[in-house]
């Protein structure tokens, strides 16, 4: 089968490679109808993220159909169209129990490597580096689906692939991010980052009731979907206007109540924080540019909520425990328990409360994967999404 | 116990400032003490400068003083030697020089004082039986029952199922069993244990029969966990390896140390009672841990070696009950907290 794989930082190719195989008895195989290029497997192309290996495959948004199931699978079948999340999630553990599945004790088959970067293993994640379980991703042919009882959700018929597609990763990612800001009426909330995941994030602020939305980023076009599709009310172009002054301006000097950190680990700056972030982690001494995520800490109002999305991959300097810990900050983050709210964004779109096919802008073969990856880091061509057909 | 720590950290940054201004200016040094200035004494001030500071390391930074404060002693003697001769060398001043030989005998005293008492105090090393090997210890918490969990254990034919190390254990009636661990390069190893102590529900401890082959001894308890989340369960191990002290570094290379060994079977442990099953990943499959593949599916031939998944009843407990009531051969049911995909 084609598969997108990893070669090195700034290259991926699409090569033949073995088609997946049952390894363990809750197994499906799944058939790749779509799968899109998310903004986190830039940080895997830029070599951000340790323990990649060259050839991996990349991938952890995808859906299609299954092919083939396991012996101790039950709940789907052959010919079932699913839409299949990026954790990989057990069911059974507590963590699992609790819902927290993104963070399944379980599924992380490297959770030795993981353990010695975050302390504890997060659950395994597809074509998502070796830390996360070393799992093929789905920019690919077909991919093996683990606990395919417990992760993919059946596409109900009549939805189109664009319209739940999302619902693998960053439709979900974005409204978690709105959820642990815990919206209440009359909250102001500003996100950082008009990316996709950024997109949905607004959008959900706007479902969960938020009176005022601020959106943040330097490229016009993704200011302007903001506006325009994902719901924000202002936007700010931190390359034309000082966020902080800015903010406090539109709050009366008060901050947004709640923020949203949907940048991440390579996050940009005008300003010389910029200079001094970007060489640490040439050096190798800093992993991850925590630019945005310091501004948005700066800017929340007194005892607000800061909500983490972004991407973080290990270590930052700089970090203002003393604005947290004096002004009694919130810090809530994670990577999204993608299982817990898949049927009900489903549902979401169903009801024409929200329609995430509005942040793709490129549609393209699997074989030019190489190309979809290359515009979308360079931002060029008004991209925002990729969605790849194999 | 403190009043030896704290000799010993005073007399480490007395060490340190010594050695500095010995390295740094050893003529002056030695006009200050009234020894002479001549050659090679700057030399020799100056190696024992190095000297003074790597005591001085030892005795401030190491957990363990006590060879560091030895250390101090053996050159206190050779300094109270050179000294002695200096103060009847030519163009020495003699009052001087005395005093300093009479400092550097005072210090001496300080210095054997602090490594009797650190001497002392230093841990004793554990006897485990086994050269003083330290016991590999590891827990890991798993949604089941106690019962559940020492049931699984005690059922000596599974252990080779998470385990990856053993290739079998047969179980011969009234605690005795025959153990089969595979070693480095295909070596295999075997040797015959007996438990030592069996608690349903709590406790088993077992050991090599001596004279059987590998000596070893290991003990697990299961304690219900707080808050029913389920069992916690904690390994000790002690073993000596196939091939002695050179297997161990080479598994170390290998990233397959004792510790990295153990928290990998317990993991597995818990995926097989909390799953039915050992999960793996194309990257790992095989066992793989620091050396492994690409991530992507696997060739016919790597697959070859993999168990067979498709056929019959791969599940450690069929309709048993967790501990939240579930049983691992139950898919997982949607709830209204927290719906689940195809449920």
């Amino acid at each position: 089968m084609q598969a997108t794989t990893w070669q090195g930082p700034n290259t991926v190719k699409v090569q033949d490679v073995p088609e997946p195989r049952i390894l363990n008895r809750h197994d499906a195989i799944v058939r790749i109808t779509s799968t899109a290029i998310c903004g986190s497997d830039l940080h895997l192309y830029d070599g951000y993220i340790p323990t990649m290996v060259k050839g991996d495959i990349l991938g952890h948004e995808f859906m299609g159909e299954v092919v083939e199931t396991g012996p101790d699978v039950r709940n789907v079948r052959p010919g079932d169209r699913v839409v299949v999340p990026f954790p990989i999630a057990c069911g059974s553990c507590w963590s699992c129990r609790q819902g927290l599945f993104a963070a399944c004790e379980n599924t992380n088959a490297n959770a030795w490597m993981a353990e010695k970067l975050f302390g504890h293993a997060p659950a395994g994640i597809y074509g998502y580096s070796h830390l996360t379980g070393g799992y093929p991703g789905g920019q690919a042919q077909f991919a093996r689906v683990p606990f395919a009882d417990v992760n993919p959700l059946k596409v109900p018929d009549g939805m189109t692939d664009e319209q739940v597609l999302f619902l693998s990763d960053i439709l979900p990612t974005g409204y978690m991010g709105a959820e642990m800001c815990d919206i209440q009426p009359g909250d102001v909330v500003a996100v950082w980052g008009a990316g996709p995941v950024g997109q949905f994030a607004i959008a959900s602020a706007r479902m969960l009731g938020a009176e005022q939305i601020i959106a943040i980023d330097r490229f016009p076009y993704r200011l302007r979907m903001a506006k325009e599709r994902a719901g924000a009310d202002i936007t700010i172009n931190y390359e034309e206007q000082d966020v902080l002054e800015t903010l406090r301006e539109l709050t009366g000097g008060r901050g947004p109540d709640k923020v949203i950190e949907a940048v991440g680990m390579e996050a940009h700056s005008p300003r010389i924080e910029y200079a001094y972030d970007r060489a640490k982690q040439a050096m190798r001494i800093e992993t991850d540019r925590p630019l945005a995520l310091r501004e948005a800490i700066m800017a929340v109002r007194n005892g607000g909520v800061v909500s983490v999305i972004g991407a973080f991959g290990g270590f930052i300097d700089k970090f203002p425990i003393g604005a947290v810990m004096n002004r009694g900050l919130t810090i809530r983050a994670g990577q999204c328990h993608v299982q817990r709210y898949m049927q009900p964004l489903l549902e979401r779109i169903q009801a024409g409360d929200i329609d995430p096919t509005f942040v793709i802008t490129h549609r393209m073969p699997l074989a030019d994967a190489p190309k979809g990856y290359e515009i979308f880091k360079h931002k060029e061509d008004e991209c925002v999404k990729v969605v790849l057909q194999p | 116990m403190a009043i030896g720590r704290t000799l010993s950290r005073g007399l480490g940054a007395f060490s340190l400032g010594l050695g500095v201004a010995q390295l740094v200016a050893p003529r002056r040094l030695l006009e200050a003490t009234g020894f002479p200035t001549g050659r090679p004494a700057p030399l020799i001030v100056r190696a024992i400068g190095v000297r003074e500071i790597g005591a001085a390391g030892g005795l401030l930074v190491q957990r363990w003083p006590v060879p560091f404060a030895w250390m101090r002693v053996a050159g206190d003697a050779m300094d109270i030697v050179l000294a002695g001769r200096g103060v009847r060398a030519r163009g020495a001043r003699r009052d001087r020089a005395t005093a300093a030989l009479g400092a550097i005998v005072a210090i001496s005293a300080a210095d054997l004082v602090t490594s009797v008492l650190v001497t002392r105090d230093a841990p004793r090393q554990k006897d485990e039986g086994l050269g003083g090997r330290k016991p590999v210890r590891r827990s890991i918490t798993i949604n089941r029952t106690p019962d559940e969990v020492y049931a699984y254990w005690r059922n000596l034919d599974n252990l080779p199922r998470f385990m990856h190390h053993l290739e079998e254990v047969r179980d011969q009636g009234d605690g005795r069993s025959h153990w089969v661990a595979k070693g480095p390069a295909g070596t295999k190893a075997s040797w015959d244990a007996e438990i030592t102590e069996d608690r349903p529900g709590e406790r088993i401890a077992w050991r090599a029969v001596p004279g059987s082959g590998i000596q070893n001894w290991g003990t697990v308890t299961f304690a219900r966990a707080p808050g029913d989340r389920g069992t916690q369960v904690l390994v000790e191990l002690v073993y000596e390896p196939p091939a002695g002290p050179i297997g161990v570094a080479a598994a170390k290379l290998f990233g397959e140390e004792p510790e990295q060994q153990t928290a990998g079977d317990l993991r597995r442990l818990k995926q097989v009672l909390e799953t039915g099953e050992v999960i793996v990943s194309e990257a790992m499959a095989g066992g793989r841990t620091v050396r492994q593949r690409p991530a992507r599916p696997l060739k016919p031939d790597e697959a070859a070696s993999l168990p067979d998944v498709t056929g019959g009843n791969g599940h450690a407990f069929d309709d048993a009950p967790r501990a939240d009531g579930t049983s691992a051969g139950q898919p997982l049911q949607a709830t209204d907290a927290h719906p689940v995909g195809a449920g």
